[in-house]
């Protein structure tokens, strides 16, 4: 068996050379091409064109009519290709577009994603991976509806997946209509449409199966296209091909132009200090928040489902622990590189561009100064004081800029700016197509198989999986192509709401024997109504929020805020200026005390109400302590597992041997 | 991809290991340890070192501004590395008790 192994690897590991040596020969033919004289239209056609024929072709290649196949690749995913699938689910238009962008505009500030969204998967493989590998279903609800007496748990996974993965599948699906509208210049609503296309094909044929050979060459890609601009820009400002280095050159030299700035009397961010507000002075609520928005980015990790499903898929438990550190070598590739992205960019900006005349900025400037979908520019200059010259409060740049432009800026040929359009495309497809696959899975299987006809033959829960697919993903860009741009913080809430309906629940189901149904289906769903409702309140209600929570002070302040924002009607402001202009009838809020308080800011032009000062894209720090309190709490007082139960989480918890399974009902057909 | 062999699909329900009670015991204890060693190690590098990013901040090294470095390339080496050694340790742990997989 193991020598059969041997040569599936092996075979896997020729593929993959093969594939690797193919995309550089196309790398170099355009640019080739390029340098005779294609257009550069032609060459970003060219680059989305092949990289997404090639993904369908993998995915027709992997077509499956086999349940297994379909939902876990037939458990022969090796640790080393599931850790490069994993990666590439994982890291998304957010990570790859979003993420250098938001460290240029936060410094310091910008590392909580960075941390978050690498720290999680300690959790994964400490608590969970390797149990839900033994426990050896199809998906993460199959494990609760096992482990807390069926279709009840069952169900309430269902509705915490499926709300957490829309929310951050309509976020995939602009990423992938951003991308193909700027490089195959169609309109956003038909790009959506374009980018669904992509994602489908991949997936719908093979599910898990095509998924996964789909991802691990979608990794390539997006790995080879973030270091090849890292690289030529490090060489560019420094000389030396190392950007992981070499940025603390850049780091230093930006401090000293900041502190000149300063000296002339200019307001400048601090790029490298921790928790400081504009003025460098330490702020305790930034710091509050920097690490509440890495624990619940490190738990929200921990708990989606469309991560933990990949462990499912390796050969052993073995794997499956080995499979998570090789995940997390292939996501930290990108992550290290990052900062350095943002500290380049930003040293040739303050260096290049800040100071200098506006007649004279370089031509990458005025490239970018297009409309973006946010409804302003990418870029804007803005000579406020007449003086013909551009100061940094003068200047305003898009953070998802950052990474798209880095060719431009280091002045290199178009075939780069084609190379890191295809990484951005593979990054939001496959993480998409892991979405959508989590999606359909918890439909076709956990709904309709499991609740609703057990007795389904094979071939129709194959085919009302595919459908469900197909639904889902066109409810999804409809949702991404109606909600427009602003959607960035909805990948945060996604993981808060993860967090707070699944973790509590899956790592006691593990590592607390004693814990019940009845507590377990309680922490879920108290979990996920009080962060759900936070992150909803909150946002969308944030003057009423303030209103309960805040005392006078802070309700006053909220309703100027409001009555400040431009894009808010003159009619919707009206009975708030009413009450403004009788502010000493404003009293403090009904549930405002000393322990709990609110206040506010505005972000998205809304109101956004801050309990205890937390930004909601933390919210996941209410819910996932109170999950885990009322899990322990009530399994004190309700009647113990039975010895049946027990023996099942004994035997999840050891590698060797089968699973005693409690419900035959619930084994795996 | 079609033309895959198909090396070792397990049988997901084959019978349980004859482990006796006490072994299996022993093993869990000794895994819990490491799962709390590792949960140590996760709350130091991932949090409790950035509280002192503000101080950390004020030494230079290559031009890294330490506190900085920590939360940029810092934790992220250290929370691969300490996957890598869990992942090999637990597996020590698993042939010990005999209870890895065959």
């Amino acid at each position: 068996m193991a020598a059969q192994k041997d040569a599936f690897l092996s075979q896997l590991n020729k593929i993959y050379a093969g594939y690797v040596g193919g995309f550089a020969l196309f790398v170099a033919i355009l640019a080739i091409l390029e340098q005779m004289g294609v257009p550069d239209r032609i060459i970003g056609y060219l680059f989305v064109a092949l990289t997404i024929g090639v993904y369908a072709y993998i995915g027709i290649l992997s077509r499956t009519m086999q349940v297994s196949e379909y939902y876990v690749a037939g458990r022969r995913v090796p640790a080393i290709y599931n850790g490069m699938a994993t990666g590439s689910d994982w890291m998304s238009a957010a990570s790859f577009i979003g993420m250098a962008g938001s460290l240029y505009l936060l410094g310091y500030g910008g590392l909580a994603f960075i941390l978050g969204w690498t720290g999680g998967y300690v959790l994964v493989a400490i608590l969970l991976a390797p149990y839900l590998r033994k426990f050896g279903q199809y998906t993460v609800p199959d494990f609760l509806g096992a482990r807390f007496g069926g279709n009840a748990a069952r169900f309430v996974g269902v509705v915490v997946l499926i709300t957490a993965s829309f929310v951050y599948v309509v976020a995939q699906i602009v990423g992938v209509g951003i991308i193909t509208q700027r490089f195959l210049d169609v309109s956003f609503a038909v790009a959506v449409f374009v980018g669904l296309a992509g994602i489908l094909v991949c997936s719908m044929m093979g599910g898990m199966r095509a998924v996964t050979w789909t991802q691990v060459a979608q990794y390539i890609v997006l790995i080879i296209a973030y270091l090849i601009p890292a690289i030529l820009m490090s060489v560019k400002l420094t000389g030396v091909p190392i950007p992981q280095l070499m940025y603390g050159v850049a780091l230093e030299r930006i401090e000293e132009l900041e502190q000149a700035m300063r000296a002339a009397g200019q307001v400048v961010p601090y790029h490298v200090g921790a928790f400081v507000d504009a003025r460098g002075n330490f702020s305790l609520p930034s710091a509050i928040n920097f690490f509440a928005l890495i624990f619940c980015l490190m738990v929200g990790t921990a708990s989606l489902p469309h991560i933990l499903m990949r462990y499912f898929t390796t050969p052993s438990v073995r794997e499956a622990r080995q499979s998570v550190a090789w995940s997390l070598f292939f996501i930290f590739l990108l992550y290290f590189t990052a900062p350095a992205y943002a500290a380049f960019a930003k040293l040739e900006i303050y260096q290049n561009v800040i100071g200098k005349p506006i007649a004279e900025l370089p031509a990458w400037l005025k490239n970018w100064q297009l409309m973006s979908p946010y409804g302003v520019t990418w870029i804007g200059v803005n000579d406020a004081n007449r003086d013909g010259i551009l100061q940094l409060s003068e200047f305003r740049i898009h953070p998802d800029v950052i990474v798209l432009a880095t060719p431009e800026i280091a002045g290199l040929p178009y075939v780069i700016a084609g190379l890191v359009a295809a990484g951005g495309l593979a990054a939001a497809l496959s993480t998409a197509d892991g979405l959508l696959l989590a999606l359909a899975n918890a439909l076709s299987h956990d709904i309709y198989y499991r609740m609703i006809d057990p007795h389904a033959p094979t071939k129709r829960r194959l085919y009302v999986a595919r459908t469900l697919l197909i639904m889902v993903a066109i409810a999804a860009a409809w949702t991404a192509g109606n909600m427009g741009a602003d959607i960035l913080f909805l990948v945060a809430w996604a993981f808060s709401i993860a967090a707070a309906g699944l973790f509590a629940a899956l790592v006691m189901g593990v590592w607390y024997k004693r814990t019940t149904n009845t507590a377990a289906i309680l922490g879920m769903a108290v979990g996920y109504v009080v962060t759900f409702g936070y992150l909803l309140h909150t946002e969308f209600f944030g003057l009423h929020f303030i209103q309960l929570f805040g005392d006078k002070a802070a309700i006053t302040a909220a309703f100027r805020q409001y009555v400040g924002i431009a894009a808010i009607s003159a009619e919707a402001k009206a009975p708030i200026q009413a009450l403004l202009a009788n502010a000493d009838a404003i009293k403090d809020g009904p549930l405002h005390g000393w322990l709990l308080w609110a206040d506010s800011v505005v972000l998205r032009n809304r109101v956004t109400a801050r309990l205890w000062g937390i930004n909601n894209i933390a919210g996941g720090i209410f819910g996932v302590p109170i999950s885990f309190l009322i899990i322990y709490v009530v399994s004190q007082f309700t009647a113990q597992p039975s010895a049946a139960m027990q023996e099942f989480v004994e035997s999840i918890r050891i590698p060797k041997g089968g699973v005693r399974l409690v419900d035959k009902e619930q084994a795996v057909d | 991809m079609a033309e895959m062999v198909d090396p070792s699909v397990r049988t997901p329900n084959a019978p349980p290991p004859d482990i006796d009670a006490a072994t299996a015991a022993a093993y869990w204890k000794k895994t819990s340890g490491l799962m709390w060693t590792m949960l140590a190690i996760w709350v130091v590098a991932g949090f409790v070192i950035h509280l002192f990013a503000p101080s950390l901040n004020k030494i230079h090294i290559f031009g890294f501004p330490v506190g900085f470095y920590l939360a940029a390339q810092g934790s992220l080496i250290v929370f691969v590395a300490q996957l890598f050694w869990f992942a090999k340790r637990q597996n020590q742990i698993d042939e010990e008790f005999g209870v890895a997989e065959e």
